[in-house]
């Protein structure tokens, strides 16, 4: 219990990165995921198809693995650089990579709120002119956007939960400084343990909490 | 799902969609101003996926990747035989020894879970809401550290995984298991205790059946999860065949881009395969008829928000994943 109060201060940065990393990949990933669905409902066949595999690649392919290309491939190998500091720099291809396998469950989540909106709304804008992209962009991702609201606040807490895997490539988020801080109080593992799962609840039922409350507050009434 | 019209005249064949293409109710058929367009853009998407495939090519090359003594490695079987196979070999015995023992974890918790007792029913539920909540990458470490620092056991990285694994996907399928049985009709239950069974026995021979062929597809979608999950073991050193790709390999042939991209296709095959399987297995449940119950939606997801004969997305599956891992 000491060895928690001794350390708070390490474990609430190591907590501060953790949100940033989640904020910083969900916002991406949803702007990315959201591309990816306009892209798979779209009239153009080809880039259906690179929505498609693009999907059904990231989908089945280990987070872990993609951290540790986008760490060590892109970064390493491919000189890809944002900041001269390099744990910076790390901390920006790990958002790479957990936007990028996001994004493929966020396009997904998407893809079947576009199944929630009723024909008739899609009919009615073509009935007056409406392009594909007028229609995707005013009538139906709004009413879409809102009925996954709950389903994207589950993709959030999965996203909350995965940026622990930024730790195959040294980010100092929180499942990382708890190996640390195991590693410097043996005596202390279970407590240490207990503070970080306790945190973790902390992030992820407010959430949990606020994205129900949002689901319900956004929903369309039909 | 057609765009008929309801106008008097029926359109003339020729300008009826032909059958390869896709009828969407978000845009009208094409008509030739509009076949036009799209020609263009699909040639401006192809010309502008080209260039990326280019510049991606371009700086591979410049950085040297593109080098034979990187790749023909893979073409080499004692590469395949010595490095690759036995990663590949543990990767598929830890998801093959979680899932044996997290599929009856599953069931004993999802059980309990359902048990008339507040004894048994409120800590199964606490230790499947804990362990669901929890990072996996957290469960690892606490099992690798913990299991020496409080119990005075060495605890190899093999052990540490499929505990982890155990744990957090055994918690996921006790909900499965929990939803299946929820999924099975009440007159079931009910027609069975009229006829006087035991509660024991309700659930054995009348819930269970039903409820195993509803929720089939679901486990097995759980277990791709599992068995993409069992990559995590790379971070504690686990010679996994994640640890193939990203270590071993580069450690000999210094071509950690090349052996990293084999390595994800062999991932890719193998979720493929399993993924297959699941959606067999839910065609097949969908039109049984051993069953009263509905699929059970995967549950490493949210169930489809569906309201049948939406804007159509074909092939949407049940549930939506959320990339739990």
């Amino acid at each position: 219990m000491q060895a928690l109060i001794d350390e708070h201060r390490v474990i609430l940065e190591a907590f501060w990165l953790t949100i940033r990393l989640t904020l910083a990949s969900g916002f991406m990933a949803l702007v990315l995921g959201t591309i990816l669905a306009a892209m798979r409902v779209s009239p153009l066949p080809v880039l259906r198809a690179i929505g498609t595999a693009y999907v059904n690649i990231v989908r089945n392919t280990p987070l872990t693995l993609v951290i540790v290309f986008c760490g060590l491939g892109l970064g390493l190998v491919l000189d890809v650089s944002f900041s001269t500091s390099l744990s910076t720099n790390y901390l920006w291809l790990s958002i790479i990579g957990l936007s990028a396998y996001t994004a493929a469950f966020v396009c997904e989540a998407i893809r079947a709120g576009i199944n929630t909106v009723p024909v008739g709304q899609a009919e009615a804008a073509r009935a007056i002119g409406l392009t594909f992209m007028q229609n995707l962009r005013l009538i139906v991702l709004p009413q879409a956007l809102r009925s996954v609201v709950a389903p994207l606040g589950n993709i959030l807490i999965a996203l909350t939960k995965n940026t622990t895997i930024a730790a195959a490539i040294g980010v100092g988020e929180a499942s990382l400084t708890m190996k640390t801080l195991f590693e410097a109080h043996g005596d202390a593992v279970v407590p240490i343990f207990f503070g970080f799962a306790v945190a973790f609840l902390v992030l992820t039922l407010p959430t949990g909490l606020l994205f129900t409350w949002l689901s319900k507050r956004l929903a369309v009434i039909r | 799902m057609t765009s008929t019209t309801l106008t008097a005249e029926p359109k003339p064949a020729r300008e009826r969609p032909r059958s390869a293409e896709r009828v969407s109710v978000l845009y009208d058929v094409p008509g030739p101003k509009a076949r036009l367009r799209n020609t263009v853009l699909t040639v401006l998407v192809v010309l502008v996926a080209l260039f990326a495939v280019y510049a991606m090519v371009s700086k591979l090359d410049e950085k040297n990747q593109l080098d034979a003594a990187l790749w023909t490695p893979f073409l080499r079987g004692d590469v395949w035989v010595n490095l690759i196979l036995p990663g590949l070999l543990n990767t598929l015995s830890a998801a093959l020894v979680a899932a044996v023992i997290a599929v009856p974890f599953g069931f004993v918790f999802g059980i309990a879970r359902l048990s008339e007792h507040s004894w048994i029913r409120v800590p199964a539920g606490a230790v499947v809401e804990v362990f669901r909540a929890i990072p996996l990458l957290m469960m690892i470490f606490a099992v690798m550290y913990g299991g020496s620092a409080v119990f005075g056991l060495t605890v190899t990285p093999f052990t540490a995984v499929v505990t982890g694994l155990v744990l957090y996907n055994g918690s996921v399928l006790a909900e499965i298991v929990r939803s299946g049985i929820q999924s099975v009709p009440r007159g079931q239950s009910e027609a069975a205790l009229a006829i006087g069974l035991r509660k024991g026995q309700v659930m054995r021979m009348i819930l269970l059946p039903q409820a195993v062929t509803a929720m089939m597809p679901a486990i097995v979608a759980q277990l791709v999860v599992l068995l993409k999950d069992t990559a995590l073991g790379f971070i504690v050193s686990f010679e996994d065949l994640l640890n193939a790709g990203a270590r071993v390999l580069p450690s000999n042939f210094n071509n950690i881009i090349p052996a990293v991209m084999v390595i994800a296709v062999v991932y890719i095959i193998i979720n493929l395969i399993v993924g297959a399987l699941a959606t067999w297995l839910e065609r097949r449940s969908r039109r049984s008829r051993r069953t009263a119950a509905r699929p059970v939606a995967p549950a490493d997801s949210v169930a489809a928000p569906g309201a049948p004969g939406g804007v159509a997305a074909p092939g949407m599956p049940g549930g939506v994943a959320t990339g739990d891992d």
